[in-house]
């Protein structure tokens, strides 16, 4: 019984760390750039196929295909915030019509990247296996390529953290967050910041991909899955809050673990909406938010 | 212009468009209704979902949630029940099911309210697919209701002239004032003695039941459906998509979106069916970025620009300078 559990906690925790890597990028995006990016899944599955072509195709790890997805993910994301949101800031100064706008945008965006994915790759399911074995870890079997997966998504949070907390690039970048009208008071350019931290906000979302592809058969159309997803978490853990993204990710993975093996798995994403309005209504500001 | 008559004449021609529409089935083949229908429906739809958002900017993602239900209730007592009782249930359990998300999302400030609805189609489209797993035993359900593809038609023209009608009153009355107000400052808007959540929930609602009973219309045209196809989550986009790029300034603005998205809409998805998405997102990219208040804004600013030349110039050039 206490053995089943443990199990499905474990399990639930690995999954967790995935979706808190995905996560982090997100609130990077809308924390930072102010922009809720509807988009963001499908640079998701972008990242995973991918690493799929080239494993199939070339017979490279996509432990290896994530060094090559980090820059592209960064570059994409960073052209897209020059070439698509900049001009969008600038005709809409203020900040509630700013935001619905860049969702309409993102929207639109969302759709261009899904339609080219959909032409080069079609519908059908596409997985590989990698690493497809059991390990044992305190009693509990998982895969190996889970277990790398969440391994690779927790040191990048890590690094992520260290890089906003310790790096110069990293304050300013919370500088802006906190407040991007008294930014240029103390010489940071809100506008550069922004551009930065939504591209390293890419960049993390394409890696997410990659690893993700390593364990999970995945499609065109599943980008909306994973910004739905993205989405519950970032507004739990509070926007902008990347510890809080980290935490509310694992916490999801657990649920729907639990909800799956204990419940019924066909209501883990009622449970996801479940936690998602109910913080929505209690704690607007997040799980680990100040109060409104 | 005399303000109390324009209700009473939009409404008239409301009524006398609809009689010309109405012949359609006696001069067009089935290909040709069939386009008209999906433009009715649309049309319906995307004016509806304008009532509510273009005012109020709370830009709602859930027409594929009351679509659905409207679909689905139909499809489980269409049958036994008969056509005019099926739409009544449709429209009630739509306008129960929008009141308590209104009434629980709609304090939800603009993003917030955006990804709630966006998931709501989802969140239902899965309880649906449980509870028919679980209880129904089967994932589809068979549409056999003997109605013909003109009644259909006129079912919808029916709907989308009670959503004009439903439109103009709004427009004319307090309710649509008090809309524009939300829209404008929802803070100010209290203040200055708006019931803000009344007006939002109530046209919520309202909106939200005629999508409902176009989702009921609109059943038997598939004779079979799934969870998958009746929340289908591009219905949500479509509809926004259109009523965007018709504009949400005038009552018609969302039909003059509708009318040629659909005939895109059916090119492309006959021609090119791997290329919808795409083209759909280049189209909405352009819409935001071309022409953000539509065909109706497109038309008003350039009124606007005209007006100097004439005889108001003076103060009217003022509006100009935003």
């Amino acid at each position: 019984m206490l053995a089943v559990f443990w199990d499905t906690f474990f399990s639930g925790l690995v999954l967790g760390g995935i979706y808190a890597l995905v996560a982090v990028g997100l609130t990077l995006q809308y924390g930072v750039a102010r922009v809720m990016n509807l988009a963001y899944g499908e640079f998701t599955i972008a990242g995973a196929f991918l690493a799929y072509v080239a494993f199939i195709q070339y017979q490279v790890s996509p432990l290896i295909t994530l060094f090559f997805a980090l820059p592209l993910g960064f570059a994409l994301n960073w052209a897209v915030y020059r070439l698509l949101m900049v001009p969008l800031a600038r005709r809409t100064p203020t900040g509630a019509s700013m935001e619905v706008t860049t969702i309409l945008a993102t929207f639109g965006l969302l759709f261009v990247v899904q339609g080219a994915l959909l032409i080069a790759f079609g519908g059908s399911y596409y997985s590989y296996s990698f690493l497809a074995v059991p390990v044992d870890v305190l009693g509990s079997i998982v895969p190996a390529n889970r277990l790398v997966a969440a391994g690779v998504a927790l040191a990048a949070s890590t690094g992520l953290y260290l890089f906003l907390l310790a790096s110069r690039y990293g304050t300013a970048i919370r500088a802006v967050s906190v407040n991007a009208g008294a930014a240029p008071l103390v010489g940071i350019d809100p506008a550069r910041y922004a551009a930065l931290a939504f591209a390293v906000g890419g960049a993390l979302v394409a890696a997410s991909g990659v690893l993700l592809s390593m364990f999970l058969t995945f499609n065109t159309s599943m980008g909306i899955v994973f910004t739905m997803k993205a989405l519950i978490i970032v507004i739990m853990g509070g926007v902008g809050n990347v510890l809080g993204a980290f935490f509310a990710g694992l916490l999801l993975g657990v649920v729907e673990s639990v909800v799956s093996a204990y419940v019924d798995p066909g209501l883990t994403l009622a449970a996801n909406f479940m936690i998602f309005l109910s913080v929505l209504l209690l704690r607007p500001t997040g799980l680990f938010g100040r109060r409104a | 212009m005399n303000e109390s008559s324009r209700p009473l004449q939009q409404s008239a021609l409301v009524l006398v468009c609809a009689a010309v529409l109405a012949i359609a089935p006696y001069m067009f083949e089935a290909y040709g209704l069939g386009l008209l229908s999906s433009m009715l429906m649309y049309t319906a739809m995307a004016t509806a979902w304008s009532i509510f958002s273009s005012p109020t900017r709370y830009v709602s993602l859930a027409t594929a949630a009351f679509f659905g239900i409207g679909a689905y209730t139909t499809a489980a007592v269409g049958e036994s029940l008969g056509p005019a009782l099926t739409l009544c249930i449709a429209a009630a359990i739509g306008f129960l099911v929008a009141l308590v998300v209104g009434l629980v999302t709609l304090r939800l400030a603009g993003v917030y309210f955006v990804i709630f609805t966006f998931g709501l189609a989802e969140l239902i489209r899965q309880l649906v697919t449980w509870w028919e797993a679980k209880f129904g035993g089967t994932l589809g359900r068979y549409v056999f209701i003997d109605v013909t593809q003109n009644q259909i038609y006129w079912q919808l023209l029916g709907v989308a002239a009670l959503v004009f009608l439903v439109g103009v009153w709004v427009r004319s009355s307090r309710i649509g004032w008090a809309a524009i107000a939300i829209g404008e400052d929802e803070q100010a808007a209290r203040h200055i003695g708006v019931n803000a959540t009344k007006v939002k929930v109530l046209l919520f609602a309202g909106v939200s039941t005629a999508m409902s009973i176009v989702g009921a219309v609109m059943a038997p045209r598939w004779t079979y459906i799934d969870p998958a196809i009746a929340f289908n989550p591009l219905v949500s986009f479509q509809t926004m998509i259109m009523a965007l790029l018709g504009g949400g300034s005038r009552l018609y603005g969302p039909a003059l979106g509708v009318v040629p998205l659909v005939i895109l809409s059916e090119v492309l998805q006959a021609q090119f069916p791997n290329y919808f998405s795409l083209m759909l997102g280049i189209v909405f990219l352009a819409i935001v970025y071309l022409m953000p208040n539509g065909v109706t804004g497109l038309l008003d600013s350039l009124r606007a620009s005209r007006r100097p030349r004439s005889h108001v110039a003076p103060q009217a050039s003022k509006e100009g300078a935003l």
